[in-house]
């Protein structure tokens, strides 16, 4: 089995009115089936309520099926047992830098998840040095977060993550509130612990262009999963992802249009290196 | 209406530190500009816009509204307040009346104008930011981010403000809701002559909608002019932590390569128009050399098409 | 506005004092407060200021910065000092007209209420100074532990604390904007009675309360997917343990509460 596999994955949120009466369901993720390998980059897109972050909740027992099934690194995750394992395989970062730290200091920050599961003191040190080293925030670790910019503060979210040496980290939107400096240093460092710990990353994301690192992007809709692909089969459908709410990069944009003119390009350009290239050879 | 700051420096003090937030900002804001404000995190942009409105208070300087000296004594701030209306980040986080209408009444009640004066602004202010009728009695607590947000931005519309100052107002929101929030905002510009002061990290937008490029860091207004004129100096851009459109990078390195294409180029329409322009010209080779030659800033083409453009260059 | 209050901060510096485990420092703090109360002469203030110089001077924390935090709370000193002044009786009249009488005593226990507040106030915000809150609370969820045994979710309280404590400066810095935006919008703070000052105070701290919930929601969520479960079986980055300086430090502060009980019986 791959190490994270989704089988008709049902979620319902369901409204209740005063009485106690169900007024409204709203079915959030609707039969998804997918499967993630482990050692992947997955990039999630699709438009506010389309399902990504709730299916990303799934993912490390935040939530559980209301129909199908998930397993984690074989593990179900509706098995009440499976739980605490499961939050340790996949750890997870949320939007809002300031909500998700607990710590008042960067390295007890980093520390409190080996806290919760139990670690003892001295590994906890050498574990807490060891994140906080991967994602490059050693210097700040006796820092207060309230002082550090919002993409240090996220990385101090994935340095706690990473201590509890997971082996996936599913990142929830985590680059929604950062400026485009914050952006790239969370995506650096995501990428690098990728390729060099080999860690799966599952990447939801607005930004078209942080989609474009990914080994495969899946795209959701309505709470469907419509496209799977790497990211030049998703970012050549212009037409299909507009239809999506969604864009693409400007150079791929910029190929489409080029196209529409009967300036043949392949619609599957997706950096600027690879459009300079291409328009070389043609001229 | 015209806004003019004169020498204005803000400092702080912070643990003992001096911090000098904005340097010797000189600027003049007149009427029917569509301004964007760029700068990374901590360059002095949210400080800046707060002393358009008096919020807050600049350490040495003068600001004029209308030719009248803001820091002049027994000025009356809140009658500026009304006129610059200033549109905070996540301005949906401040909503806290029980229905929509309510919350857009807050701002023209506070002018002490009559009821109905109050009612019809709000209904007026609501159409403007591109809800209907059947917001007025929802709660702000049910609606979708974007929806929240227009409701924030009407809130202030609501007041008739001559200059309407957005702090990154697309922050958080899908592709979607950033087209929406932009495309709403500049209909206010053309449709009602509106002065726009829009701060954002998105090069992408500012080339697309405004007319007037002001770049901060550090403190001080480093460059000051069209987008394109600032985009020229996207080397100097990248050294303060921003950059370019992505199609104005494709366009150095093409003519870096060797092709003769105009750099001056800040949006995918452009770029597609020029692009084509050559191509055509080199694939089919019968057209004269009376073309025009690249170099030629043709008209300022800021125009509308559908699909919103990237960010910044892929960083993997 | 509201950033400017010193007292009960944490002040980094490195010091005896800001080594000694937290517990020590609580204790301590504890009984220089009732030790204060026992004393009723001038010997007995006199020990009191001393134990308190050295106390002041193994902190390394400066003078100037300490009598800063005291600020805030001259209003409350004059107050309880006037209070005393006017309304004890006894002793020699000195001053007396219409209503209004001074006598000796009077004088008297009105300089030693004021010499009292002041050195409980410095007394316990050295502790904060020294103390980072997280510390604190470690302290207190370890020296209360015994609670536990009548199912007070000491651990929980202490957790609940550390996280207030973590968040106090967020929402100041979120109240300061939501008021600038309600400003922008208009809203005014100063002017009016207070039945409509405390009407205007509705449009912050309702988005204030909402904010606050949300922030509980997505902090509870963030907690669990880090694998948060209560205490049971929790470990510690830095778990509490007695050092000899600690152990040093019990001993010297049981011979000052000792001088401080002895001190009432000396003639002074």
């Amino acid at each position: 089995m791959s190490f994270i596999k989704l089988l008709k994955l049902v979620h319902n949120y369901v409204t209740i009115d005063e009485d106690g009466e169900v007024e409204e369901v709203n079915r959030a993720v609707d039969g998804v089936d997918a499967e993630i390998n482990e050692g992947e980059f997955v990039a999630i897109l699709g438009h506010n309520g389309s399902g990504k972050s709730t299916l990303a909740k799934h993912l490390n027992g935040l939530l559980f099926p209301d129909e199908g099934t998930v397993w984690i690194g074989g593990y179900d995750t509706k098995e009440e047992e499976n739980l605490l394992k499961i939050r340790q395989t996949t750890g997870m970062v949320f939007q809002n830098p300031d909500n998700q730290i607990i710590g008042s200091i960067v390295e007890e920050d980093v520390a409190f998840g080996l806290e919760n599961i139990g670690v003892e003191t001295e590994k906890i040190w050498k574990r807490v040095a060891e994140s906080l080293e991967a994602v490059g925030m050693t210097a700040y670790r006796e820092q207060s977060p309230n002082r550090l910019s919002g993409g240090q503060k996220q990385r101090v979210a994935i340095a706690g993550v990473m201590a509890m040496r997971p082996k996936c980290i599913i990142l929830d939107e985590s680059t929604a509130m950062l400026d485009p400096v914050g952006r790239k240093e969370v995506i650096q460092t995501i990428s690098q612990l990728n390729k060099e710990e080999g860690i799966t990353v599952i990447l939801i994301t607005h930004y078209m262009e942080e989609a474009v690192c990914a080994d495969r992007v899946f795209v959701m809709h309505e709470g469907h999963l419509v496209m799977e692909g790497n990211p030049r089969e998703i970012f050549s459908q212009v037409e299909t992802l507009k239809s999506y709410h969604l864009d693409v990069p400007q150079v791929t944009e910029l190929a489409y249009e080029l196209n529409k003119e009967g300036i043949m390009l392949p619609s599957d350009i997706l950096t600027v290196d690879e459009m300079v290239d291409i328009l070389c050879q043609l001229d | 209406m015209s806004i003019r700051l004169e020498h204005i420096s803000l400092d702080y003090q912070d643990g003992g530190r001096t911090i000098h937030a904005l340097k010797d900002i000189n600027l003049e804001i007149s009427d029917n500009q569509f301004i964007g404000l760029i700068g990374h995190t901590g360059s002095g942009k949210s400080s800046l816009i707060q002393h358009l409105n008096g919020l807050l208070h600049a350490t040495s300087g003068a600001i004029y509204y209308n030719g009248e000296n803001i820091y002049a004594e027994g000025y009356n701030m809140r009658q500026l307040r009304n006129k610059v209306g200033l549109v905070f980040q996540y301005p949906e986080h401040q909503l806290f009346e029980v229905d929509v209408f309510s919350d857009v009444c807050f701002g023209p009640k506070n002018q002490g104008l009559s009821r109905e004066e109050v009612e019809a602004r709000a209904k007026e202010a609501i159409e403007l930011a591109g809800l209907d009728e059947s917001y007025y009695r929802k709660s702000p607590f049910e609606l979708s981010g974007g929806q929240k947000r227009r409701v924030a931005i009407a809130g202030v519309l609501a007041m008739k403000p001559e200059i309407l100052v957005l702090d990154e107002p697309t922050a958080g929101l899908d592709p979607q809701g950033r087209d929406e929030i932009l495309g709403q905002i500049s209909k206010l510009k053309k449709e009602r002559n509106m002065t726009i002061v829009l701060v954002s990290h998105s090069m992408e937008d500012v080339a697309r909608y405004v007319d007037r490029l002001i770049v901060m860091n550090k403190g001080e207004a480093v460059f000051d002019g069209t987008p394109r004129e600032v985009f020229r100096h996207y080397k100097e851009l990248e050294k303060i932590g921003l950059a370019a459109p992505q199609v104005t990078y494709l366009m150095h390195e093409l003519k870096r390569k060797g092709l003769d294409v105009n750099t001056d180029v800040i949006t995918v329409e452009e770029a597609r128009e020029e692009l084509a322009r050559v191509l055509k010209k080199s694939v089919v080779e019968t057209e004269e050399n009376t073309v025009q030659k690249s170099g030629d800033t043709t008209e300022e083409n800021q125009s509308v098409f559908n699909q919103r453009e990237q960010e910044d260059s892929s960083e993997c | 506005m509201l950033r400017k209050i010193t007292i009960g901060q944490y002040y980094s510096i490195e010091s005896f004092i800001h080594k000694l485990d937290p517990r020590v420092k609580l204790f301590a703090t504890l009984m220089y407060v009732i030790s204060l109360f026992v004393v009723n002469n001038w010997a007995g203030y006199l020990l009191g200021a001393l134990a308190l110089a050295v106390y002041i001077r193994a902190s390394k924390v400066p003078l100037s910065f300490i009598m800063r935090g005291l600020k805030p709370i001259i209003f409350l000193l004059c107050f309880s000092v006037l209070f005393n002044l006017f309304l004890t009786d006894g002793g020699k009249v000195l001053i007396s007209f219409w209503i209004i009488k001074i006598t000796t005593e009077g004088v008297k226990s009105a300089f030693f209420m004021g010499i009292r507040l002041i050195m409980l106030i410095i007394g316990s915000s050295i502790m904060t100074y020294t103390t980072t809150p997280n510390q604190l609370t470690d302290a207190m969820e370890k020296s209360l532990g015994f609670l536990n045994k009548v199912k007070v979710p000491v651990h929980e309280l202490a957790m609940m604390m550390s996280i207030a404590l973590r968040f106090i400066p967020i929402l100041v810095e979120e109240t300061d904007k939501i008021m600038k935006a309600q400003l922008a919008r208009g809203a005014n703070f100063e002017e009016g009675n207070l039945i409509q000052r405390a009407k205007a105070m509705v449009p912050i701290l309702v988005p204030l309360f909402i904010s606050a919930f949300r922030r509980a929601t997505d902090l509870a969520l963030a907690m669990e997917a880090r694998c948060y479960h209560g205490g049971d079986g929790r470990t510690k980055m830095k778990p509490l343990k007695y050092k000899r300086c600690d152990y040093m430090m019990y001993a010297a502060f049981a011979i000052y509460f000792a001088s401080m009980l002895g001190s009432r019986f000396l003639p002074l």
